[in-house]
């Protein structure tokens, strides 16, 4: 092993056991959460500017604050505020969540009898990863409850389940993934339902707003939470939503998540799966993938940034590498240079686009493959290389470039994680993340891309919740503290 | 029509036929300011193509890099020795003193915007005479664009080359041969450039060329290297993208825009992420969690700066990332970055620099090349000059001829001074012998000849500048007097003293532009500049009489030595030394009196000595190594002509040969100052030994060697002695009388005796050196470690460096060293 990988392997350490972990050290997990971070050297460099979506949150935010204050019991503002979480989405779910009916059962509130309990935290069960992007929210539905129970069940607590369980979408903004569902999981002696539900990290303060609206904070539950945003809002979830975050790392979330997940399967069929014969665009097929002896295994979240972690066990992890260029600089660059909004918006225009109109490939320069170093005409030689001249750039459309762009990143991170793969000697490279949602282009290039790259070495696997394990590995967390 | 030299050279009058198209063009600016483009005929440009053979061209996205072989003609001084046998010498001068023409060879580099390329083609064809050359080598993107042109234009048959193999062969090239062509860049320091001594092991490295794409290459050895992997992001990235997102089409003009931009508008930071938390988790902020993460929205504009700058910090850490992976998978501690993404923008080299630190947290360093730009053509030219061998010699900078590197501080750049209609010059002399290490240097790959670096050391630095300025004048006119015969002379010292004082100029402004700046860079490029100028020697018809007025008082000065006890006569030898080593013209105080005092004597020179204590005084020490066992063989760098060697160092010479010590005494091969040269000391030896029996035994045994140092400089680099020519003392005259004293052709009483100084080191078991002099003993080599003893002795004739020792003019540092065991 090179030097630097000895150096590097000494940070690894096992994670810390059970409940300790509430307060475990920040320090050294917190460092390795910051995954996906990426050197820049100009210091305290102010921010500045405003109208992106992440100033709009804090816009927003602000004169809740000034107008609430810190202790007093937030203002209602939903009827200023269109893209609210409880606004106007479906029919169903406003009459089910008004905040009227909320409050109503706050009376109710702090009478729930012991019985639920048996060594089960309370519900209800959640899990939040709040990212710099995307919140991805798992919430457990229990199946099984009794008519005791029922009765029993405070009224917003109802109002919660019903709320979630029934729309598919939350304002104009938080959705279900439905088709993500598993159903019939036992949780802690529990049957029922997981859900998953994603929503952007600007929505996060009428996220909150609504938390305390439904007087969240009555019933007396933990809200287990990673991702960076558990820090950056911590605070305002106790100011507005009178609500203590559990704080966990991100990175033990997201194993945990991953492990669990793939244990329990995907409603009977295989959550892991891979690319058979990714460099055949004819044969190239999605096939189930056993991962019951996962380690090691190179475990690749793509979120906003990418990190990349080395698993070589439940217990034995390490943070890698990680890269600035991951989904947030795709859809960041396709806003700026296509004009649109959404990355679903984005991903379709890719998927109709020929980023070869964009890049300069090896056989624009030498004219076929450039034999000497083994490149094939069709790799590419420069990403968006072909830009560099003024005909080409008007002759391009905005799906071409949205194309590139996607081919650019996906591309990059492949290299990269093929890089650690080789440098941790590991030859099982596990993709998640939300930049795979309905991006079925990014996999099966990173399928091929390992393949071709690694003649046949390496092998490309993904997972069907994507982003979600680390709301998941929150979850668990919750359950585990019990 | 103008074409821009950035150079700081002088036009040389106008009104040559060079029609070329103004582009950006600006008109030639008055004396005195930096950065700015000068109106220059090409022939200052395309020089020496009379005899130019083994073109090569390089032809990039924008640039064109041309590289030919020529040969100059240069002057060179000779000294004649004369047949005294049966004539009266008292009223002739000591030796003959006439200056011969000698062919070197040189490699001409240019590199200029393709725009110009149709025009330049047109020029080299005009000029173009004498030439054999049927084929030129061609590299890079755009030869295959510029072909037919070439071919059409110059009448010459494309060949072309592979890209990579000429980028490897022309890193190769200059690792090998150009001192402080390497450099690490830190953006915090005094000295953004830090350049590194060359290490005489370069392989292996990782090569990053960092073109439209990037290219990683590990090389092993002179012929193996292997590419390793790549990335499709690169400049064409930053150039194509940035085009897109701010509709700016130049290259230098996005890098222009980044260096203003702030990235953090436009990117995600991990505080945007975890908030005002990262303070007390220990978190650093700063890092970047999503490039263009914070530009997910439609309904907000972005600064093409902000944008540009993001764009360039997600471009520099990618590059920079891989390269680190793939370094750690080869297991690899040296990158060097090239192509035209970097091309010395300082931005650029600053990013990538954070990133490889970055990413391995300090365990790999980033590199940049002095001549970076130039590695495609000096491959490809050397793919082409493979019959001529070019690298079984050793070749050096030409200081004149060479642009430097640009300036890079940010107001100068990269606006003020466009790079479009710039051009750029790199030349190399071809050293005749190859460079060696001296085998008594302790540790060769951490020996650093020079004592201060006056890139780092800016007091220093300013005052040694205004020094060679002050002495300028001085020179110029020595020079214009050396050759009264010549009609010209004045008018080519004059271009000398303009020349040398823009490349001061442009030192005091960009003191990195030729690497590290040193007395000796300083003193090495004023050197390089007479030449230029056919100033071969001008100190010769001073050393000539000098050397005749010492030669007459060596045997008044032996008698009074021999006449005295042994302990008073070591004293006695040492004083000598050092008041021979005050004769120095080099010294503005001592050339001063020199100039009013044509008597100021040995005597006087004596009488202005510090009284012991000296500055630096070890002679109790020596004086005490001198009662014991003598040294085995000696190894002497001499200094100046006249008194220093005939008076001070030949008495000292013979002393240690009565002991019993052989002596090695090395010379320069080529003029420096009044520096004595090999061919003089051969004379000066000669006539001694006519007068001295110790010295003409010696000689006869062969113990007592007259060795070359290969260098004309008045400092002493003690990793490149070139091989020496030691020629063999002969009893009886021979026939020629009258011979030249040349290397090839010697003086009568020589015969030849090839052996290089590092064998003949090795084979007399030398224990002993001795450095004479304030460039050899003081600028450079004064803390110089070496394995044997040694005894560094100099008069301090400059206050300034005798204030900054801690002591007066005329001030003597004796420094005698043993080695800890």
């Amino acid at each position: 092993m090179t030097p630097i990988g000895r150096r590097l392997r000494s940070f690894s350490r096992p994670l810390p056991e059970g409940r300790g972990r509430r307060s475990a050290p920040l320090g050294a997990g917190a460092l390795r959460a910051v995954a996906a971070a990426v050197a820049v050297e100009e210091r305290g460099a102010a921010q500045r500017g405003a109208g992106g979506p992440w100033d709009r949150a804090v816009r927003r935010m602000e004169p809740r604050r000034n107008g609430g204050g810190a202790d007093e019991k937030p203002r209602r503002r939903e009827a200023e505020n269109p893209r609210r979480w409880n606004g106007s989405g479906t029919g169903a779910g406003s009459a089910a969540a008004g905040p009227e009916q909320c409050e109503g059962g706050g009376a109710a509130c702090g009478l729930r009898r012991d019985s639920v309990r048996k060594n089960r935290p309370l519900f209800p069960w959640f899990g939040l990863d709040i990212g710099g992007t995307l919140v991805k929210l798992v919430y457990f539905e229990p199946k099984d409850i009794t008519a005791e129970e029922e009765d029993e069940e405070v009224e917003n607590l109802k109002n919660i389940r019903k709320y979630l369980t029934s729309n598919v979408a939350y304002g104009s903004t938080g959705i279900r993934d439905v088709h993500l569902e598993l159903k019939d999981l036992t949780l802690c002696g529990r049957k029922g339902n997981l859900h998953f539900i994603r929503f952007p990290t600007h929505d996060m303060p009428a996220f909150i707003q609504m938390g305390s609206e439904k007087h969240f904070s009555s019933l007396h539950t933990t809200l287990c939470a990673t991702g960076g945003g558990a820090y950056k809002f911590e605070q305002d979830f106790l100011t507005m939503g009178d609500l203590q975050l559990r704080k966990l790392d991100e990175l033990d979330c997201l194993i945990k998540g991953v492990l669990y997940i793939d244990s329990v399967g995907f409603n009977g069929h295989s959550e892991c799966y891979y690319f058979e014969h990714p460099t055949d665009t004819e044969r190239c097929q999605k096939l189930p993938f056993n991962l019951e002896n996962p380690y090691p295994l190179l475990l690749v979240n793509i979120g906003s940034g990418v990190s990349i972690l080395a698993v070589y066990s439940k217990e034995n992890y390490r943070w890698v590498t990680g890269t600035s260029l991951g989904g947030g600089t795709f859809f960041g660059l396709c806003c700026l240079l296509t004009g649109c909004s959404t990355f679903e918006e984005a991903m379709e225009m890719a998927s109709h686009g020929d980023s070869t109109k964009v890049d300069k490939l090896v056989r624009d320069i030498y004219g076929g493959d450039y034999e000497r170093f083994g490149l094939p005409g069709w790799a590419v030689a420069s990403s968006f290389g072909n830009m560099m001249s003024k005909e080409k750039r008007e002759s391009v459309s905005k799906e071409d470039l949205a194309k590139a762009t996607l081919i650019t990143i996906t591309n990059n991170i492949g290299s990269i994680a093929r890089m650690c793969a080789l440098n941790e000697n590991i030859n099982r490279v596990v993709f998640v993340g939300n930049f795979l949602r309905i991006n079925t282009i990014s996999m099966r290039l990173l399928a091929y891309a390992l393949d071709y790259w690694s003649k046949g070495q390496l092998k490309a696997l993904f997972l069907e919740h994507e982003g979600y394990f680390g709301a998941v590995g929150a979850l668990l967390e919750l359950l585990d503290s019990a | 029509m103008h074409i821009h030299l950035h150079t700081d050279e002088a036009g040389r009058g106008a009104g040559l036929a060079f029609k070329m198209a103004e582009r950006g063009g600006r008109g030639s600016g008055g004396h005195g300011s930096l950065d700015k483009s000068i109106t220059l005929p090409p022939d200052e440009i395309f020089r020496n193509l009379e005899n130019a053979k083994r073109f090569a061209i390089d032809i990039g996205g924008s640039l064109t890099k041309l590289a030919y072989y020529s040969t100059v003609q240069h002057k060179v001084a000779r000294v004649r020795s004369f047949d005294h046998s049966g004539k009266d010498i008292e009223n002739e001068p000591l030796y003959e003193i006439s200056v011969q023409e000698e062919i070197t060879a040189r490699l001409h580099f240019i590199k200029f915007e393709n725009n110009y390329i149709e025009t330049c083609l047109d020029f080299i064809k005009d000029h173009l005479v004498n030439t054999e050359t049927q084929v030129i080598k061609a590299t890079g993107g755009g030869a295959y664009k510029f072909k037919d042109l070439i071919e059409k234009k110059l009448g010459l048959k494309v060949d072309k080359e592979d890209v990579m193999t000429c980028l490897i062969k022309g890193c190769n090239f200059l690792l090998r041969n150009i001192p402080h062509e390497v450099f690490a860049y830190q953006k915090d320091s005094d000295t953004e450039f830090r350049f590194q001594t060359n290490h005489p092991n370069i392989f292996p490295y990782l090569l990053v060329n960092i073109g439209s794409g990037v290219s990683i290459v590990k090389v092993e050895s002179e012929d193996k290297f292997e590419w390793i992997g790549g990335s499709s992001i690169g400049g064409g990235t930053f150039w194509g993208l940035g085009a897109l997102l701010t509709k700016t089409k130049k290259f230098d003009e996005l890098l222009q825009l980044a260096s203003k931009g702030q990235h953090t508008n436009v990117d995600m930071l991990v505080k945007d992420v975890y908030g005002g938390a990262c303070q007390t988790l220990g978190l650093s902020g700063n890092l970047i969690a999503s490039s263009f993460g914070k530009s997910t929205t439609a309904d907000k504009e972005f600064s093409k700066e902000d944008m540009a700058k993001s764009l360039l910090h997600m471009i520099s850490n990618d590059i920079g990332q891989l390269a680190c992976l793939y370094a750690k998978l080869h297991n690899l501690d040296k990158i060097y970055f090239g192509g035209f993404f970097i091309r010395g923008h300082p931005v650029t080299m600053r990013t990538i620099t954070f990133s490889i630190n970055f990413f391995s947290k300090g365990e790999v360093q980033a590199l940049f090349l002095r001549h970076e730009g130039y590695l495609g053509a000096i491959g490809a030219f050397l793919k082409g000059a493979e019959q001529d061998n070019p690298n079984q010699y050793s070749w050096g900078e030409n200081y004149a001829g060479s642009s430097g590197l640009m300036s890079t501080s940010p107001d100068v750049y990269p606006m003020q001074r466009t790079r479009s209609g710039t051009f750029d010059m790199f030349e190399m002399d071809r050293l005749e012998r190859p460079l060696v290490n001296l085998p008594l240097l302790k540790d060769p790959s951490t020996y650093i000849p020079d004592t201060v670096d006056l890139t780092d050391d800016a007091m220093a630095r300013k005052y040694w500048l205004t020094c060679f300025e002050e002495a300028l004048d001085g020179v110029a006119k020595r020079a214009a007097a050396s050759q009264p015969d010549s009609v010209d002379a004045p008018e080519r010292a004059e271009k000398f003293r303009q020349k040398y004082w823009n490349k001061l100029q442009t030192l005091r402004q960009q003191p990195f532009a030729y690497g590290t700046l040193t007395v000796r860079s300083l003193l090495d490029t004023r050197e390089h500049c007479l030449n230029e100028f056919n100033f071969p020697d001008p100190y010769s018809k001073v050393k000539q009489k000098e050397n005749g007025i010492a030669l007459k008082c060596f045997q008044s000065v032996i008698e009074s030595l021999d006449s005295l006890g042994w302990e008073e006569r070591q004293f006695a030898l040492v004083k000598g030394l050092l008041a021979g080593n005050v004769f120095d013209w080099g010294a503005k105080a001592v050339s001063d009196v020199l100039e009013c005092e044509p008597q100021f004597g040995f005597e006087e020179a004596k009488s202005k000595l510090q009284e012991r204590p000296w500055l630096e005084d070890s002679y109790s020490q020596w004086l005490e190594r001198l009662k014991g066992p003598p040294h085995k063989c000696a190894l002497i760098f001499a200094d100046n002509s006249g008194i220093d060697i005939i008076l001070g160092v030949f008495p000292f010479v013979r002393e240690l040969l009565s002991r019993g010590t052989e002596v090695i005494l090395a010379c320069n091969s080529g003029p420096a100052l009044n520096d004595v040269t090999y061919s003089e000391s051969l004379i000066v030896a000669e006539r001694i030994a006519a007068m001295d029996p110790v010295i003409q035994s010696a000689l006869k045994e062969e113990k007592l060697l007259l060795v070359q140092t290969g260098s004309s400089s008045p400092c002493l680099d003690l990793r490149y002695n070139d091989f020496v020519c030691v020629l063999k003392y002969l009893s009886h005259p021979s026939q020629k009388c009258l011979s030249w004293m040349t290397i090839s052709n010697h003086t009568s009483r020589f015969s030849r005796l090839d052996k290089g100084l590092a064998v003949l080191v090795r084979e007399r078991k030398t224990d002993l050196v001795i450095i004479e002099g304030m460039g050899r003993a003081i600028h450079t080599n004064y803390y110089a470690a070496l394995k044997c003893e040694s005894l560094k002795l100099a008069v301090i004739k400059n206050s300034w460096l005798a204030d900054r020792l801690g002591g007066k003019i005329f001030s003597v540092i004796f420094k005698y060293e043993v080695p800890c065991k």
